[in-house]
């Protein structure tokens, strides 16, 4: 079957893979299963990072991304992120375990002698710590809160990043949910994203994974917002070079080259996980947003 | 040639705000006026900015929202993901297009996307979101200068104007050239203050000079009428207190900080 071809319309959210697939929990939704052992992708280097930024520029990127794995866990991610804020905004994607008081610290100082802003979304998936706990394991929403109250505390507005495992009719009651343990550690006004399920990875495991029929097609981009796919606009720069997305990093194809200039080839949405993403759109971005119909 | 030109966005059907801004440009004597889009949203009788624009000979660019009503879309295209901005922009937009008349849209229909003119030595581009694309978001602590001086290349500009996010702001770049968001008319700008403000490019000694212009307007009279025209409390709230109570998950972090929701 061939399927749609997606070209890279402008470069403007640059992705790091800056833990590379290292992390210091293992959640049983992971995409690309990350785990302290998961060597598959290493922590970049300060200079690897700096080398993407200089290239970037010309590109005129517009966003910069930093994921892992744990972003945390890179000892070099303050002065990648003191670097980065000189030339555009960040957002940290990070489980907010492994924040100490030194890197609130630290953060806020960055975020307060740049122009730009400096996004932390913490991931959790449950507002309570059993539904949390059951997806990302024991321990980890004492932990996480921990760090949100730590960010909040420095005057941030982290973004609570959560990954939707429950069904439509529960979101009210999910989000209310959120909303109201937030406040109780202090989040006055909290900023929540919710993201749906990649099914690949771990996560195909903990569900049954795509059906055969989920694909994206020629026929169904007929009318679709192609911006609404990160392919058309981001690229994320790896320590084994640069893929087409952060969903798809353990899928070989995925490698375009080890440059951004090399990465600017056209892309086939050729895999299930795909069809995620076609669905909800800018489900990478740093705002929810809306299934559509198939 | 132009020396002097005011420029403002968002009128969001605030036809008080609009005769006030229109008159204070006048006065400080402006050789012209233009409006960067979004006729309609927010506020209560939009057929009421058609016969001000006309009459005072206003060149506009086209909004989303113009775009929108005009085309007669689903939506506003204001470039909202999250649900709850969805909402209220749902509200809105249901509201401007039963009330705009067919003879407002198909003037809408046909604006252009961009007006070019030349002040001084300095190419002037005026766009509604980008030049690139109309609804896109370009705040001040999200938009990299690099990413500003490409699309002055890109679009052979020197000085490039825009508005959609409401909130004004601009910056210096290489090479003598600037980006402008030359704010909104149509609600304050979640500072707590009630007014609204636009923007004037003046040449003085060949040089611009950028300067944005607070203007005050009846604003209780323009709550007042949104309640009986039975748009949402929230909206009202916004132009009495001056702070934003909806549509605030597309705001980046620093710029939702100054907020207090």
């Amino acid at each position: 079957m061939k399927h749609p071809e997606i070209y890279l319309d402008a470069l403007d959210n640059l992705w790091f893979q800056v833990s590379g697939t290292l992390c210091n929990i293992v959640c049983e939704h992971c995409f690309i299963s990350c785990s302290p052992t998961n060597h598959n992708f290493e922590f970049m280097t300060y200079d690897q990072v700096n080398s993407y930024l200089q290239e970037s520029i010309k590109m005129g990127v517009k966003e910069y991304y930093f994921t892992g794995g744990e972003p945390f866990m890179n000892k070099d991610i303050i002065k990648i992120l003191r670097k980065t804020l000189e030339y555009g905004p960040a957002t940290v994607l990070t489980n907010g375990m492994l924040i100490k008081e030194h890197h609130a610290k630290s953060l806020k100082e960055i975020s307060d002698n740049s122009i730009y802003s400096l996004e932390l979304r913490v991931s959790i998936d449950g507002y309570t710590e059993k539904m949390n706990d059951y997806i990302r394991g024991k321990g980890v929403f004492k932990k996480a809160m921990a760090g949100v109250k730590l960010l909040v505390d420095s005057g941030f507005l982290p973004i609570i990043t959560i990954t939707k495992t429950w069904e439509d009719k529960d979101d009210d009651r999910v989000l209310n949910g959120f909303m109201s343990t937030l406040k109780s550690y202090g989040y006055q006004r909290p900023r929540i994203k919710i993201l749906p399920s990649i099914k690949i990875g771990k996560e195909a495991v903990r569900t049954k994974g795509y059906d055969e029929y989920e694909f994206v097609t020629n026929e169904m981009m007929v009318d679709y917002e192609i911006s609404n796919l990160i392919c058309a606009n981001s690229r994320v720069a790896t320590s084994k070079g640069v893929y087409v997305c952060p969903i798809l990093i353990d899928s070989p194809d995925a490698k375009l080259g080890g440059s951004l200039e090399e990465s600017m080839k056209p892309y086939e949405l050729k895999h299930q996980a795909c069809y995620t993403c076609y669905l909800y759109g800018a489900i990478c971005s740093n705002f929810s947003s809306v299934k559509r119909d198939a | 040639m132009h020396k002097k030109v005011a420029l403002f966005g968002g009128v969001y059907s605030n036809y008080l705000s609009l005769k006030e801004v229109i008159k204070d440009a006048y006065k400080k004597k402006v050789d012209a006026i233009y409006c960067l889009g979004d006729l309609g949203a927010f506020g209560p009788y939009p057929d009421k900015i058609f016969s001000i624009l006309q009459k005072n000979n206003i060149s506009v660019v086209q909004g989303n929202y113009d775009n929108s009503i005009g085309n007669d879309k689903d939506d506003c295209q204001c470039g909202y993901t999250d649900p709850r901005d969805n909402y209220y922009a749902r509200l809105s937009y249901d509201y401007t297009y039963k009330n705009t008349s067919e003879e407002f849209k198909e003037w809408m229909k046909v604006l252009p996307h961009e007006i070019r003119f030349e002040l001084g030595k300095y190419k002037v581009l005026l766009c509604h979101g980008s030049p690139r694309q109309m609804n896109e978001f370009l705040w001040e602590t999200t938009t990299p200068t690099h990413f500003l001086e490409k699309l002055c290349r890109d679009y052979d500009a020197d000085i490039i104007c825009a508005t959609h996010t409401g909130i004004h702001w601009n910056r210096k770049l290489a090479d003598e050239k600037y980006f402008v968001n030359v704010g909104v008319i149509g609600r304050p700008e979640n500072d707590g203050n009630t007014f609204v403000g636009y923007t004037i490019l003046e040449l003085i000694d060949g040089k611009i000079n950028i300067e944005y212009i607070p203007v005050e307007y009846d604003y209780k009279k323009l709550a007042e009428e949104m309640k009986k025209e039975k748009l949402p409390e929230e909206f009202v709230e916004t132009i009495l207190t001056g702070w934003w109570t909806t549509c605030l998950e597309i705001l980046p972090g620093k710029e939702r900080l100054k907020g207090k929701f």
